[in-house]
């Protein structure tokens, strides 16, 4: 690895350009997806095709009032968004682009991931709570108890990738699927056991469905029931606060996405074995991140008493039954790549 | 904002002022606050066939904190009152009023001798900035309402006005 001094602070740079262009116009990304999923124009008249709406609401967030009530805990509430934000860049530190595109590769980059992901969750639990505010105390108690329902089966589908691959680095995870899509996790039917192959595009759907219940979005956005917690932890947060927090929820998409590229789908890797590289990558993220809002968008929101039935009765045994059969397959039928 | 005199000085700021108002003017967020039935021409307003996003104006905050232009849409009672107050109270800067419809204008309909329940008009307890005659107004006036608001921020209105032939 390259030690010029240069290279971290580019890739820091370089990070942090990334995650701010991603927070701004993913934002603008939902705002035109709600608009034409619901038959409407979306932000228009705001620059061309509204692409200057980022950054009029931006500059309106930074000028807004900074407001903190009354009877909030000072110094929590303050942290809050910035804990919302901090550990959803941090996390883009261990992933790989493309080979030559990763700012470190770390061996246990998905425990890496993972941690500062439950990390990201106590920022909703400390916002909620320093808030002094009752709806805001109820949709943190609500995020917390989703997010760990859905971590479960969501770590087991990265044990069953885990054990197929054998590397806890997210850079030899997407390095094994390279080739063509018929090596890809999702549907590996170029790999040595045909039954693994018909069982991953299930482990997929489970780990799909919990990154959108981990990132809080609808169908499963109970942290923000508008209709019944007005707008869940970021009650009492206006101006920047509230921005920091949208920003975090947008990165922790990006992440949920990269994450399920990088498991799933082959990374950097072309479907036909082609031309390699990050614009694979990002298409493929930003194909994920359009279904998110796209699902966002067309299904109405459950309950959270169905939500942790569809997670503690559905998902977990079906997820456990998977790793269950992948384990029995590595074993006799001698699977391991 | 934007309308009165920028005094002058040595470090001019006048760019910059006018720079946070079109920030501000161009991301109006209302709040999801509807008393009366004028709330269904705000609804409808935001649905597809008007769309009140073209103008970034269609995301309704639930929460005040989060909104910058408080919608009076409909009659104010007296017991509706203080909640109204509390709510424009916990709207953070800078922050606007619209009355939309009558009863919000001025008690409407129920502006008679009887009337024992109804606050005849917003401006009686709020500072409002646009006034939007109609019984109820239709969704185009309400989004005429935006621009002239997004005019009083601005001091430039976004298109030419119309004149009534």
């Amino acid at each position: 690895m390259d030690t010029s001094i240069w290279q971290p602070i580019l890739y820091l740079i370089g990070i942090m350009a990334f995650a701010g262009l991603n927070a701004a116009y993913l934002g603008w990304c939902e705002r035109k997806g709600a608009g034409h999923v619901q038959r409407r124009i979306g932000p228009k008249e705001v620059g061309p095709y509204g692409l200057l709406q980022p950054l009029a609401d931006g500059i309106k967030l930074m000028t807004k009032q900074l407001l903190v009530p009354q009877g909030v805990d000072g110094i929590l509430f303050r942290v809050a968004p910035i804990l919302a934000m901090i550990p959803a860049i941090t996390s883009m530190v261990a992933i790989p682009f493309s080979p030559n595109i990763q700012a470190r590769s770390i061996d246990l980059s998905v425990l890496l991931i993972f941690a500062l992901a439950s990390i990201g969750m106590m920022a909703v639990l400390i916002g909620g709570w320093a808030s002094n505010n009752k709806y805001a105390m109820i949709s943190a108690t609500r995020a917390v108890s989703q997010n760990i329902a859905y971590e479960i089966p969501m770590l087991i589908m990265v044990i069953t990738v885990v054990m197929m691959t054998g590397s806890m680095n997210l850079e030899d995870i997407a390095a094994k699927q390279q080739g063509g899509f018929w090596n890809w996790n999702i549907f590996p039917v170029a790999g040595e056991s045909v039954a693994q192959a018909l069982i991953m595009p299930v482990a997929f759907l489970i780990f799909f469905i919990c990154s959108i219940a981990e990132t809080n979005r609808a169908p499963f956005d109970m942290a923000e029931a508008e209709s019944e917690l007005i707008a869940g932890h970021m009650t009492e947060y206006g101006s920047m606060g509230f921005g920091l927090f949208m920003m975090g929820e947008y990165l922790n998409i990006v992440v949920g996405a990269c994450l399920t590229t990088i498991l799933f789908l082959g990374g950097w890797d072309c479907p036909l074995g082609l031309l390699p590289g990050v614009w694979w990558f990002l298409l493929k993220i930003y194909i994920l991140i359009f279904t998110f809002i796209w699902i966002r968008w067309t299904y109405p929101r459950t309950q959270i008493y169905k939500l942790l039935n569809l997670s503690w009765k559905v998902l977990i045994p079906f997820s456990l039954g998977i790793l269950l059969l992948t384990a029995i397959f590595i074993k006799v039928e001698g699977f391991l790549i | 904002m934007g309308t009165e005199k920028v005094p002058s000085s040595v470090v001019q700021f006048a760019a910059l002022d006018k720079l946070l108002a079109l920030g501000r003017a161009n991301s109006l967020w209302p709040m999801t606050f509807g008393l009366a039935c004028c709330a269904i021409e705000m609804m409808a307003a935001g649905a597809a066939r008007f769309d009140l996003a073209r103008f970034g104006a269609e995301v309704f905050r639930p929460s005040p904190r989060q909104s910058d232009v408080m919608i009076v849409a409909g009659t104010i009672t007296k017991k509706m009152a203080p909640a109204v107050q509390t709510l424009y109270d916990q709207m953070p800067e800078p922050k606007w009023v619209i009355a939309m419809g009558n009863c919000a204008i001025s008690g409407g309909p129920f502006k008679c001798k009887n009337n024992y329940s109804v606050v005849e008009g917003a401006d009686q307890f709020l500072p409002v900035d646009v006034y939007i005659p109609g019984c109820p107004p239709r969704p185009e006036a309400l989004i005429e309402g935006i621009l002239v608001l997004e005019e009083k921020i601005t001091g430039k209105r976004r298109w030419p006005r119309v004149e009534p032939t």
